[in-house]
């Protein structure tokens, strides 16, 4: 089977970031005094153990990232190949069983049987209402009353060991690279990261990794032939549907911010720099665009996108490239309805530091505004951009959810938490109650986001300087320093 | 002073210009009145008589900024920009799409987004205020340190789920109060019990740290050195000096949202059916309504302007520092 790259606008968005990380970085590597502040981060117990979990959350949206288009089998033996329309990407295929395992409606989490009767004909004739078996959940029990629990041990079982076993080797070479790094012996490392007494919190990044390794593998193990999170009213895998959820989400979160970036830096710096009209022009418009609250404006401008959309259909080959630019539009909108408060904030901080002496000496020697402004006043308000990047991560992700509900938010055929929750809510008024999408829902944007507030958290203690301050003031709650530099 | 209000209120004349601008671009200019008469009428099989049709019924059919076929001054005044834009400044809204009148509804819907919103403003700074100081006070033990994590926890979870929650444990589960629904006078006071507690709580993780960052910052200044140098108990110092000079950003911050909440909350409104402006904008929205979505973008940055200037004027009241001029 051949398959033809196919990148959407998205996607090529997420390699542009991806590209901007990797340089950053390296920028970072070279430079100590910014190097000084990451190592603070990584000294963050919350800050690192969120970081693993946003980890695989990263590795599971990038897969979702790279697309193909399967070729299409064609009888006529011609030495073009077509290529379908269905636009896939590495997690579909990696998750195929889970795409192709439909039931035709609801069922449990870890049900052989669907949930709501059906007329059965029977082999002898006649007919009966019962609730059928799954055609694949459980398909291979011959009577699952009795063998339903043991089997679900034994498999998860079976992908909990071998996940233990992919832990043991992790944290063992890595310990092994940290003792080989402080020239200690692997023991002595391997007791210092049990007492967590290690400057970079190792123990808690191997707690953590144990338990999302353990339950990563035994979801896995299970994944294959049971609907371990039910499945939903058309009987797709509601599982399936939460690791697809992640791309949304993560995207929604980072390209917000890349798109808006841009205008924000360049409009705050230089309404900070320049003052006069350019101050009053940018100011007029900042304080226009954010007098109109923001989901009214992303609600007006989503109609008019979807007028737009409905009436030019000739634009859009796939469904997926038109689902595609709608969620890129989507994050346009919200880039352009909070821009505002970090074009604020760094103009603010342009305000200050033009006045600093090296900006005035800068000035004397014939420095031009350009070189001025790149040179010297965009590093020094970078952190506050990274800052606000990773503390506006969480809130858009939520913002998400809220507007699907609103019926403004991500087209209804992308899978993101917004539709799995919209898609789900009227299904609580039903006897017995349907509630695993939502729990799955749940359960998935909890960790994403609760994760990316701790590590925004350790992220913001370590750039901005008033939160060391006040972080002395709120008490200790820092690690024990005892074996610092040992 | 009034010089000062009034030179704001003059200010603010540009930037509702600046909206009305937006929100027109954004309505007839991005997409013709065709483009929408088509997309509400369906893609295919659409004549050009009911486009018109449905044009006039609304009151689209006439040119957009200038109108050749009028006299004198009607060449500016028979357009959309000035029919649906600039009349806008005079409150006259025109109809729904169902015919109903906008501003009659607004008025009528006022009254029920109000009942919920004060009410959870008011507790809402009450109850941020008190756990805000409890995890000062207790600042540097469990308890500051699970508050700050139960805050984290808190924010992360979507409001939606705290809606759902809500409604399946307290109405489904134990039958307490009505799923959703409204009642007239006091009656509506067993609706409105359960919104509001959910719309005090899923805002309380992000506010109440906030409110504990402001108090920390206030910790840090001179004059609590000075106050425990005195010899004053930590309650004394926490309650009477701290506190009250906190409350001044935590006030003035909290005044600019005061005239939104004529607008009542989106979600909260339409999950509980409760008749306010919050559900109208939402159902305009899922009905592609274009007028009233129009009418609420402008009231809203209306609203925010004002508050924005009473926030202004706030600061002159508390803060006798600060001078206006």
């Amino acid at each position: 089977m051949s398959f033809k790259p196919e990148i959407l606008w998205t996607d090529a968005l997420v390699y542009v970031l991806v590209a901007v990380i990797v340089i950053f970085a390296w920028q970072v590597r070279r430079h100590e005094h910014l190097l000084a502040s990451w190592r603070r981060v990584g000294h963050s117990a919350s800050g690192m153990a969120a970081l693993t979990i946003l980890v695989f959350f990263i590795v599971i949206g990038l897969l979702d990232t790279i697309h193909l288009r399967p070729a299409i089998e064609n009888g006529n033996g011609g030495s073009e190949t077509a290529y379908g329309v269905e636009v896939l990407s590495l997690l579909d295929l990696l998750a195929t069983p889970l795409r192709m395992q439909v039931e035709t409606t609801y069922s449990a989490p870890f049900a052989t049987h669907l949930y709501a009767r059906e007329t059965v004909e029977l082999p002898g004739g006649g007919q009966v209402r019962e609730f059928p078996r799954l055609k694949f959940g459980g398909a291979h029990l011959q009577d699952p009353e009795a063998q339903l629990a043991g089997d679900i041990a034994i498999r998860a079982g079976t992908g909990a060991g071998f996940a233990l076993l992919l832990w043991f080797l992790i944290t063992a070479s890595v310990t092994a690279i940290v003792a080989h790094r402080r020239g200690e012996k692997f023991v002595f490392t391997l007791s210092t990261i049990w007492r967590g007494i290690t400057p970079v919190p190792w123990r808690a990044v191997f707690v953590t990794l144990a338990l999302v390794l353990l339950l990563g593998g035994a979801a896995l193990a299970l994944c294959g032939d049971y609907h371990i999170l039910g499945t939903d009213k058309v009987g797709q895998d509601v599982f399936y549907q939460s690791l697809k959820s992640i791309r949304t989400g993560l995207l929604i979160g980072t390209l917000t911010t890349l798109m808006m970036l841009p205008f924000a830096l360049l409009l705050g710096v230089a309404a900070g720099y320049f003052r006069g009209w350019v101050d009053d022009l940018i100011q007029y418009l900042y304080t226009t665009l954010s007098s109109i609250p923001g989901v009214l404006l992303i609600a007006a401008t989503v109609l008019m996108i979807q007028v737009y959309m409905e009436t030019h259909p000739e634009l859009f080959d796939t469904i997926a490239a038109r689902a595609d630019l709608r969620l890129l539009f989507l994050c346009i909108i919200l880039g352009v309805t909070s821009w505002t408060g970090l074009c604020r904030l760094l103009r603010g901080e342009t305000l200050k530091l033009r006045e600093m002496e090296y900006i005035q000496a800068a000035h004397a020697f014939g420095v031009s505004h350009w070189r001025i402004i790149s040179r010297h006043i965009i590093p020094n308000v970078m952190h506050i951009v990274l800052i606000t990047t990773v503390m506006d991560f969480s809130g858009l992700v939520l913002a998400e959810a809220v507007l699907s509900y609103v019926g403004v938010g991500v087209d209804p055929s992308t899978i993101s938490f917004g539709t799995m929750i919209n898609a789900a809510r009227l299904e609580m008024a039903r006897e017995p109650m349907v509630w695993w999408a939502l729990f799955a829902a749940f359960s998935f944007m909890f960790a994403l986001v609760l994760s990316a507030n701790l590590f925004a958290d350790a992220v913001q203690n370590a750039f901005d300087p008033r939160m060391k301050t006040l972080s002395a003031l709120s008490g200790t709650w820092r690690r024990k320093s005892i074996g610092k530099n040992a | 002073m009034l010089n000062y209000i009034i030179r704001r209120i003059l200010y603010a004349i540009p930037i509702l210009v600046g909206v009305n601008l937006i929100t027109f671009t954004l309505f007839f200019v991005v997409n013709t009145p065709d483009d929408m008469a088509r997309m509400q009428l369906g893609i295919k099989r659409v004549t050009p008589e009911a486009i018109a049709k449905w044009k006039q019924e609304r009151g689209y059919d006439q040119p957009l900024m200038f109108n050749n076929a009028a006299e004198g001054l009607e060449k500016v005044t028979r357009t959309i920009f000035f029919e649906k834009s600039v009349a806008m400044f005079a409150f006259r809204f025109g109809r729904a799409d169902d015919g109903r009148d906008i501003a009659y509804e607004i008025r009528t819907r006022m009254l029920p987004s109000l009942a919920i919103a004060l009410p959870v403003f008011v507790l809402g700074l009450i109850v941020y205020i008190t756990f805000a100081l409890t995890m000062v006070f207790f600042r540097a033990t469990y308890v500051d340190f699970w508050g700050v994590v139960l805050c984290v926890a808190l924010m992360s979870i979507s409001s939606l789920f705290y809606i759902i929650g809500g409604q399946f444990l307290i109405s489904k589960l134990w039958h307490l109060v009505p799923i959703s629904g409204y009642g007239q006078g006091l009656d509506s006071a067993k609706f409105l019990v359960l919104p509001v507690i959910i719309g005090v709580i899923s805002a309380a993780g992000a506010n109440t740290r906030w409110y504990r960052t402001l108090f920390l910052e206030e910790m840090g200044k001179d004059y609590v050195r000075t106050a425990r140098a005195k010899g004053l108990p930590e309650s004394a110092v926490l309650f009477r000096h701290v506190l009250q000079n906190a409350l001044i950003p935590i006030l003035t911050g909290a005044v600019v949202i005061i005239p939104l909440l004529f607008l009542g909350s989106l979600i909260v409104e339409s999950f509980f059916g409760i008749p306010g402006l919050g559900s109208y904008t939402i159902d305009a929205i899922n009905s592609q309504d274009f007028a009233v979505v129009r009418v609420m973008v402008f009231l809203g940055s209306l609203l925010y302007i004002v508050g924005l200037i009473l926030t202004d004027i706030s600061y002159t009241l508390v803060d006798p520092r600060i001078r206006l001029e």
